[in-house]
C-alpha cells in the first residue's frame, strides 16, 4: 500500500509539474489518441473515428502501440503518465479505469455526458464502468458479447448431431462428431482462451448469480460450491474433444478450423465473427452463432473504451470534450461497430447495418440488462483487477493443462483469488 | 511470492532448462569441435554451417522449432506419413515436457556458438605438446583427454559464463517457441518477472522475482568467477 502512495505522489506532482507548463506539447485542438487498434479491420475503425473527428475541426494525432493484445500500449501509458505527459486519450478498459482514477490523472468529461444524455443512452452497467466516483472519465465505443458459441452447421449434419442448448447437449453432439472423425471443439490452448471457454462455463452451470459471486464479488463461499467443482469438471471433460495440436494456437486458427469443416465448434467472442465473414461465410447459412451451452439468458460484455487524462491547454480541452462526444455519437458508434463485428453501446440504434448474430446480441444486451443477466468478461479483464484475473487465470489454465482433479483445482482457485486480493 | 505455484515451475524449470542446456551445449559443441579438429576437408563450409543458427534470433529459432515441434504438422507427422502409425512426438503440447523442447532449440541455437569457441581454443593450444605425447605413446583419445581439454580450461571458463547468462535470461526463446505454456508449465523466472510486472501491474512481486534471479547469478558466477581468476594467479 505504501509503495502505492509513494507512485500516486510521484504522479501527481509529475501532473503539477506538467500543468505548470515545464513539458506541455499539446497544441491547441489537437488529440492525441492511445490505441492498439492495429490490425485491418481495427485500423479502419480507428480510421473513421479520426475522420469524423477531423469534420469538427480538430486534429487527430495518431498513437498506435501494437503487440501484447494492449500490454504493450499499456506500458508506454504508464511511462507517459509518469513522465506527466499522457496523451489526450487512451484505450482503457474495466477495472484499470478505476486503477486510473486512484492515480487522479484522469479529466472529467461528465458536462460532454449530460449533453449528450449518456444516462439515458447506457445501460447502467455500462455507466457504471465509465465513471469514476460518480464522474464520467470514458467513453465506451462498442460491446463485445464473449459468450458465443461458433459453430458449422455442415459438420453437423454429417454427424447427425444437433446444435447444443446445454452442456449434456454439447457432450452428446460432440460424442456423435468425434464418432465421424472430425474435432468437436476448436480451441487454443493459451490462457486467455482457457479462460474465456471457462467463464461461459460457469455462466451455463451457476448462471449469472454465481457467475457474479465468484469473478465480481470474489465470495469465497461460492467459489467453494458445487457449481465450480461441476465447472471444472467440465472443462476436464472438453480435453477430450481438442486435437492435439489445440496448445499455443491463436484463436483466429482455431475459427479457421470451424470455417474449414475440420471442427464443429469454437467458444469465442464475437471478434470471431469477423473471420467467418472475411472468409465470404454467411450468418445462419455456413454458419450459426448461439449462446454459448446455457447461458441464454444472459451476455458477457467486453466493453472497449477510451479514458481521458486531465489537459491544461484549453484548446486541448476543447478537442478532448469533442472526442468524448463524438465516440458517443449514432455515426460513429455504427461505423466503428458494423466495421469491427463488435455492437453499438448505446442504445436504441438504428437495426438495418447490423448482421443477425449482431441483432441477436443487440437483443441481449437489451434484455439481460433488464433482467441482470448482464455480466462484465472476467477473462477479458471487465470484472476484477488484472492481478486477481491473472490469479484465476492461472489455475484455470493449470487444470485444463494438468491432470488435476477437481477439487483440488477448487481449493488452488480460492487460495489463490484470496492472496491476489489481499495484496492489493 | 514463494507460496505461489507458478513461481514453483517457474525455478524448477529454470534448473531443469540451465542444467540441460548448458551440458549438452558444452559436450556437443565439444564434440563437433573436435571433429572439425582433425584436419578435414571442407571445414570452413562446415563450420559456417554449424555456426548460422547463431546468426539467428531467438524469435526465429523458437518460432521454426514451434512448427517443427507441432503435432499436427511437425515431426511427428512426418514420421507417422512414413508409416510408423504409433509414433508420437509431443513434448510441445505435453505440459510435463515442454521445458524440454526449449532446451532442444536452446542447443540448436548456441552449439555452434560453443563449437567456434572450442575451435578456437583448440587451435591455440601448442602442436609440440602433442607432438611430444604422441612420441611418448599416448593414443588419441588420452591425448584430447589428459592434455587439450584440461588446456581448454579458460575455454570452458567463458563458454560456461556466457551459456549460463543466456540461460538465465531466456525469454524471447520461450515467448516464441510456445508462450510459457501449455498453460504455464514452460514458464521461467524472466517471463514470470514480466508476466506479473507488465501484465498483472504486481510490481512488487515482480521485483521481488527479478531481484532473485540477479541473487542466483550473484550466487553462481561470483564464487566461479573468484576461483578462476584466483587459480590464474597461481598459474
Amino acid at each position: 500500500m505504501k509503495s502505492k502512495n509513494n507512485i500516486q505522489r510521484i504522479v501527481k506532482s509529475l501532473v503539477l509539474a506538467s500543468t505548470l507548463g515545464l513539458s506541455s506539447v499539446v497544441s491547441a485542438g489537437e488529440v492525441e489518441v492511445l490505441h492498439f487498434w492495429t490490425s485491418g479491420g481495427e485500423a479502419k475503425s480507428a480510421a473513421a473515428l479520426k475522420e469524423l473527428l477531423e469534420a469538427k475541426g480538430h486534429q487527430w494525432r495518431d498513437f498506435a502501440v501494437a503487440g501484447g493484445g494492449g500490454d504493450a500500449a499499456m506500458t508506454v501509458l504508464k511511462s507517459r503518465a509518469v513522465a506527466g505527459n499522457p496523451p489526450t486519450a487512451a484505450q482503457v478498459k474495466g477495472p484499470s479505469i478505476q486503477e486510473w482514477g486512484n492515480e487522479g490523472v484522469l479529466a472529467n468529461v461528465s458536462a460532454v455526458a449530460a449533453e449528450g444524455d449518456w444516462d439515458n443512452l447506457l445501460p447502467s452497467v455500462v455507466a457504471n464502468v465509465m465513471k469514476y466516483e460518480g464522474d464520467y472519465v470514458a467513453a465506451p465505443v462498442n460491446v463485445h458479447r464473449v459468450n458465443w458459441l461458433w459453430a458449422n452447421p455442415a459438420v453437423f449434419e454429417q454427424a447427425g448431431a444437433a446444435l447444443p442448448n446445454t452442456w449434456d447437449e454439447f457432450f452428446d453432439a460432440a460424442d456423435k462428431i468425434k464418432a465421424a472423425g472430425l474435432i468437436p471443439f476448436a480451441h487454443g490452448g493459451q490462457p486467455w482462451q482457457d479462460f474465456t471457454v471457462f467463464e461461459s462455463i460457469v455462466l451455463g452451470t451457476g448462471g449469472a448469480d454465481l457467475y457474479n459471486k465468484v469473478f465480481v464479488e470474489l465470495d469465497e463461499a461460492s467459489m467453494k460450491s458445487d457449481g465450480m467443482k461441476k465447472s471444472f469438471e467440465i472443462l476436464r471433460r472438453l480435453n477430450d474433444y481438442t486435437d492435439a495440436g489445440s496448445p499455443g494456437r491463436d484463436w483466429n486458427v482455431a475459427t479457421g478450423m470451424v470455417i474449414e469443416g475440420k471442427a464443429a465448434m469454437q467458444v469465442m467472442g464475437d471478434w470471431a465473427k469477423g473471420e467467418f465473414t472475411n472468409a465470404g461465410k454467411m450468418p445462419g447459412k455456413d454458419f450459426v452463432c448461439m449462446a454459448a451451452p446455457g447461458t441464454a439468458d444472459a451476455f458477457t460484455f467486453n466493453i472497449d473504451s477510451f479514458i481521458f487524462f486531465d489537459q491544461s491547454d484549453s484548446g486541448a480541452r476543447d478537442a478532448q470534450n469533442a472526442l468524448a462526444a463524438t465516440i458517443m455519437e449514432p455515426e460513429f458508434q455504427q461505423v466503428f461497430n458494423v466495421a469491427k463485428g463488435s455492437i453499438p453501446a448505446r442504445l436504441n440504434m438504428p437495426r438495418e447495418p447490423f448482421d443477425a448474430c449482431a441483432l441477436t446480441s443487440m437483443d441481449d444486451f437489451v434484455k439481460t440488462a433488464e433482467t441482470g443477466g448482464l455480466v462484465p468478461s472476467v477473462a477479458h479483464g471487465m470484472a476484477a483487477y488484472s492481478a486477481v484475473a491473472g490469479a484465476m487465470s492461472d489455475v484455470v489454465t493449470k487444470f485444463f493443462n494438468s491432470d488435476m482433479s477437481a477439487e483440488d483445482a477448487v481449493a488452488a482457485y480460492v487460495t489463490n483469488v484470496m492472496e491476489a486480493k489481499a495484496s492489493l | 511470492m514463494f507460496s505461489l505455484d507458478r513461481w514453483d515451475v517457474a525455478y524448477t524449470n529454470l534448473i531443469k532448462f540451465s542444467v540441460c542446456f548448458i551440458i549438452l551445449c558444452v559436450l556437443i559443441g565439444l564434440f563437433l569441435a573436435i571433429l572439425l579438429d582433425q584436419k578435414i576437408r571442407v571445414e570452413g563450409a562446415l563450420r559456417a554451417m554449424y555456426l548460422y543458427p547463431m546468426a539467428l534470433s531467438f524469435i526465429v529459432t523458437g518460432t521454426v522449432w514451434k512448427w517443427i515441434l507441432n503435432p499436427e504438422f511437425g515431426v511427428e507427422r512426418i514420421v507417422q506419413n512414413l508409416g510408423f502409425e504409433s509414433f508420437t512426438f509431443d513434448w510441445l503440447v505435453n505440459p510435463e515436457m515442454s521445458i524440454y523442447t526449449v532446451v532442444i532449440a536452446g542447443i540448436w541455437q548456441s552449439s555452434g556458438f560453443v563449437m567456434a569457441l572450442f575451435l578456437a581454443g583448440l587451435r591455440g593450444i601448442d602442436n609440440q605438446i602433442i607432438h611430444a605425447a604422441s612420441i611418448d605413446g599416448a593414443s588419441l583419445p588420452t591425448i584430447y583427454w589428459r592434455i587439450i581439454i584440461p588446456g581448454l580450461r579458460p575455454v570452458f571458463f567463458s563458454v560456461l559464463i556466457i551459456l549460463l547468462h543466456i540461460a538465465i535470461k531466456s525469454f524471447d526463446l520461450i515467448i516464441a517457441l510456445n508462450n510459457a505454456g501449455p498453460g504455464y508449465s514452460s514458464d521461467v523466472p524472466a517471463t514470470f518477472m514480466y508476466t506479473y510486472s507488465f501484465s498483472r501491474g504486481q510490481i512488487a512481486i515482480g521485483s521481488a522475482s527479478a531481484t532473485i534471479m540477479l541473487m542466483v547469478i550473484i550466487a553462481i558466477v561470483v564464487p566461479y568467477l573468484y576461483s578462476e581468476l584466483r587459480s590464474e594467479k597461481h598459474a
